[in-house]
């Protein structure tokens, strides 16, 4: 039984902590929060520069060949710093999709680029409010033009490649736009989350190629969804972990009735619960990385669980990380709100627990399933 | 990261396997859910006695006992590979777990090698069972406020007072016990720790009826019931620290048992109807058993975590203490949930009349043990709030009084 990262890659995540620590403070994130930068550029590319953007590109397409589990590793720190980049659209979502359906010229074409930082990727599913079932999408791919609007994109106002997932002749399609195509209109759009940004895109008859063979959009979305759950459950672990040490620390330094709030059973029993949630939720991004990095059958089953239990998990230790720092903790100057934004924002990235759950029920209902 | 056995663990499998092969049966699909069905009778009791006998002298029970208790002297990772394998066959269990899992290494941490050469070989082997006398009526999650009282008189001391929650104690040939021999001193430092012989004159064993309609607990009382100085383990006024020798290892024991799990609920959701189908296509349903399905992955991976470390000999991480709080409530919800899908018709007990054979009405009413028993879920969550998150323990008003002077609550007496 191994069930734990090498220690070379214990390695690279102590590395990835404290470049993050020096170099993604919470100024950095407040600087996009507040800032009209849709994301930090110096940081980009320094995370471009150490490879990070190409750990899972094969190194003859210009990435560094890290593989799936040192994505991971990486992942979880980004989350926990919360940096302000477009790291899981690029890495997560274009790049996986690209190496899971691209042709050899798209391979080519893309995955330089996006290794080495210099092209931001992002996936287009969400048309507004309401969920994105594929087959009902009003944006249309025909005749190797797409139209229609996505919204919102995240990262679609700085991207220079998008996949958009669209209503083909035959049923579901994924299309690669290159955003510097003519037909295209974009402009950032509000969300919940500021430190991220999202756009509105609108394609009119956009010149496109199809991503995958024909007929297999929907299994091709679904791979690098799975895929993509794993990535984002280390984010959203990273990032609960630091919300309960938040409240945590906080429950030491605040004093109420004499005492630290943290020798109250109400909030101890609170940090308790969220530890549980925390460590439940790691344990199942390890069993999704290792069947992310090893292709296995089991992917679908081990992505639907590590995904409902870390955007659970994330959630629930952002919440109660404002409750314990009370009204502290509804103020702007604190950082509690910037992982409640993001908690939230990731929980709805790849499409909600709802969804999920339903998801991992229909994989679990033959009979023999692996219960 | 993978999920295979080390060469060395391999090999001890193999042989872990090849000993159950060769003496016990496969268990059958399904046999799981005969739920400690008949585990109080003398026969079970004989069955497992002659199974421990061949368990211990294959080398099998005490594998992570040093060689000087009569061990094996293995890892914890080896014990843990035979408790997997032994899981597959039908072998009887539990009645040595409080035994060999807290007792005799209290015994064997704080005894003479006399004590070790004279009990724990029996023990291993099945010959003597022990029970664990700890719990009083007024003293459970707070233990060290229980007042049992053990006086000195000449060579042995003499105990007054009532114990409970004693499983066995009707069976069970030895018990550990801890009292107050000191009325004067702050409660954690008045009490002494002893084993004595559950035959001695003055005990009586009274069997306690759970809400269950199962007595698997005892309470037992204690008149002038004479225990020899040389069965004292540790110094007087030292027990509280003697008791956490014992008290380590009870989570670990209770937080093992097997009871209904996710596959149970699955099995039901599939076949019985609700309004639009069975139950298992119902949006309400699914995501019930989505969650229970999650933090059943999630606890079985925080295992195997556990399992990596004890692999490297390193000590298991925090995470190995969550499966008791988690399952406690899960598997009350989870019950309560079942007989909801089976609507009025879930009040039935007859295993004839309901699905899965009732497991889920027995689960009802024995899971609210299983988040009390071996630390409530509060007391977990201290544990965890204070040794993992390093919050500070609760304010002690009791701690440096004398224990005469602590005021006592007024608990009516069950009649």
């Amino acid at each position: 039984m191994n069930f734990d990262f090498s220690d070379d890659l214990k390695e690279l995540r102590e590395q990835a902590r404290k470049f993050l620590r020096e170099r993604c403070s919470g100024a950095v994130v407040r600087r996009v929060l507040e800032g009209p930068e849709a994301y930090d550029k110096g940081l980009w590319s320094e995370i471009a520069a150490m490879g990070w953007t190409g750990a899972a590109i094969p190194e003859a397409y210009g990435g560094v060949g890290l593989g799936h589990l040192g994505l991971c590793v990486l992942a979880e720190e980004l989350g926990s710093a919360l940096a302000p980049v477009p790291f899981s659209s690029s890495v997560y979502l274009a790049t996986e999709a690209i190496l899971a359906g691209g042709s050899e010229a798209q391979k080519r074409a893309w995955l330089p680029k996006l290794a080495s930082g210099a092209a931001i990727g992002t996936l287009a599913l969400a048309e507004g409010a309401g969920k994105a079932d594929p087959r009902r999408l009003r944006t249309a791919f025909r005749n190797g033009v797409l139209s229609g609007e996505k919204l919102p994109v995240p990262d679609g106002d700085v991207a220079d490649l998008a996949i958009v997932v669209a209503q083909g002749e035959r049923g579901p399609v994924l299309a690669l736009v290159d955003l510097k195509a003519t037909g295209i209109s974009r402009g950032a759009v509000e969300t919940i989350d500021p430190t991220r940004s999202h756009a509105r895109i609108a394609f009119n008859d956009t010149p496109a190629e199809t991503l995958g063979a024909a007929g297999e959009g929907e299994a091709l979305l679904r791979r690098v969804q799975d895929r993509a759950a794993v990535l984002f459950a280390f984010e959203q672990v990273g990032g609960a972990q630091k919300s309960l040490q938040m409240a945590r620390d906080y429950a030491l330094e605040r004093y109420a009735f004499g005492r630290p709030i943290g020798s109250f059973q109400a909030i101890k029993h609170k940090l308790a619960d969220v530890y549980v949630a925390t460590e439940l939720a790691r344990s199942n991004a390890y069993y999704g990385a290792w069947a992310l990095a090893c292709n296995a059958p089991e992917l679908p089953l081990a992505a639907a669980t590590a995904r409902i239990s870390a955007s659970d998990a994330f959630f629930l230790a952002a919440k109660e990380n404002i409750q314990v720092h009370g009204g502290m903790g509804y103020t702007w100057e604190f950082d509690c709100h910037l992982y409640y934004r993001r908690a939230k924002l990731l929980s709805l990235a790849l499409g909600s627990t709802r969804l999920w759950k339903d998801r991992l029920i229909t994989q679990l209902e033959t009979a023999n399933a692996p219960l | 990261m993978d999920f295979d056995d080390t060469a060395e663990e391999a090999e001890f499998r193999a042989g872990a396997r090849a000993f159950l092969e060769q003496h016990a049966r496969r268990r059958e699909p399904g046999s799981g859910l005969v739920y400690r069905a008949g585990n109080e009778s003398p026969e079970f009791r004989q069955r497992a006695k002659a199974w421990q006998a061949k368990k211990a002298d294959a080398g099998y029970a005490g594998i992570t006992w040093p060689k000087e208790w009569g061990g094996r002297g293995g890892t914890a990772i080896q014990q843990v590979i035979y408790d997997q394998e032994e899981g597959k066959y039908a072998v009887p269990r539990g009645l040595f777990d409080i035994g060999l899992g807290m007792c005799i290494p209290t015994l064997c941490t704080w005894g003479t090698q006399a004590h070790r050469d004279r009990y724990a070989r029996k023990a291993l082997r099945g010959e003597e069972v022990w029970c664990q006398l700890f719990s009083e009526p007024a003293a459970g999650s707070d233990l060290a406020g229980l007042r049992t009282r053990a006086d000195r008189d000449g060579d042995n001391w003499v105990v007054n007072g009532q114990k409970i929650w004693t499983s066995g104690a009707h069976y069970c040939d030895f018990g550990v016990l801890v009292a107050r021999s000191n009325f004067a001193a702050p409660k954690h430092k008045g009490l002494t720790y002893f084993f004595l012989d559950m035959k001695s004159p003055g005990i009586e064993i009274r069997p306690i009826k759970q809400i269950s309609g199962q007595s698997h607990f005892n309470e037992v009382f204690f008149s002038d019931v004479r225990i020899p100085d040389s069965h004292r383990l540790g110094k007087p006024g030292e027990g509280w620290k003697v008791s956490l020798t014992t008290l380590m290892n009870e989570r670990y024991t209770i937080g093992g048992r097997a009871s209904v799990g996710i596959e149970d609920i699955f099995e039901l959701a599939r076949n019985i109807e609700l309004d639009d189908g069975p139950a298992l296509k119902n949006a309400a349903v699914r995501d019930k058993l989505a969650d229970w399905f999650v933090s059943s992955q999630g606890l079985k991976y925080s295992h195997f975590r556990t399992m990596t470390a004890l692999s490297r000999g390193e000590t298991p991480g925090p995470e190995s203490s969550i499966g008791k709080l988690v399952n406690g409530s899960k598997l009350q919800n989870l019950a309560a949930f079942a007989l909801d899908l089976m609507e009025q018709g879930g009040v039935l007990t007859n295993p004839e009349l309901v699905p899965l054979a009732g497991v889920f009405q027995q689960t009802l009413m024995t899971s609210p043990s299983s988040r009390i028993a071996g630390g409530s879920d509060e007391i977990m969550r201290n544990i965890i709030a204070e040794r993992v998150l390093g919050l500070p323990a609760d304010v002690r008003v009791d701690k440096d009084l004398p224990f005469s002077a602590l005021p006592t609550g007024n608990v009516k007496e069950r009649s």
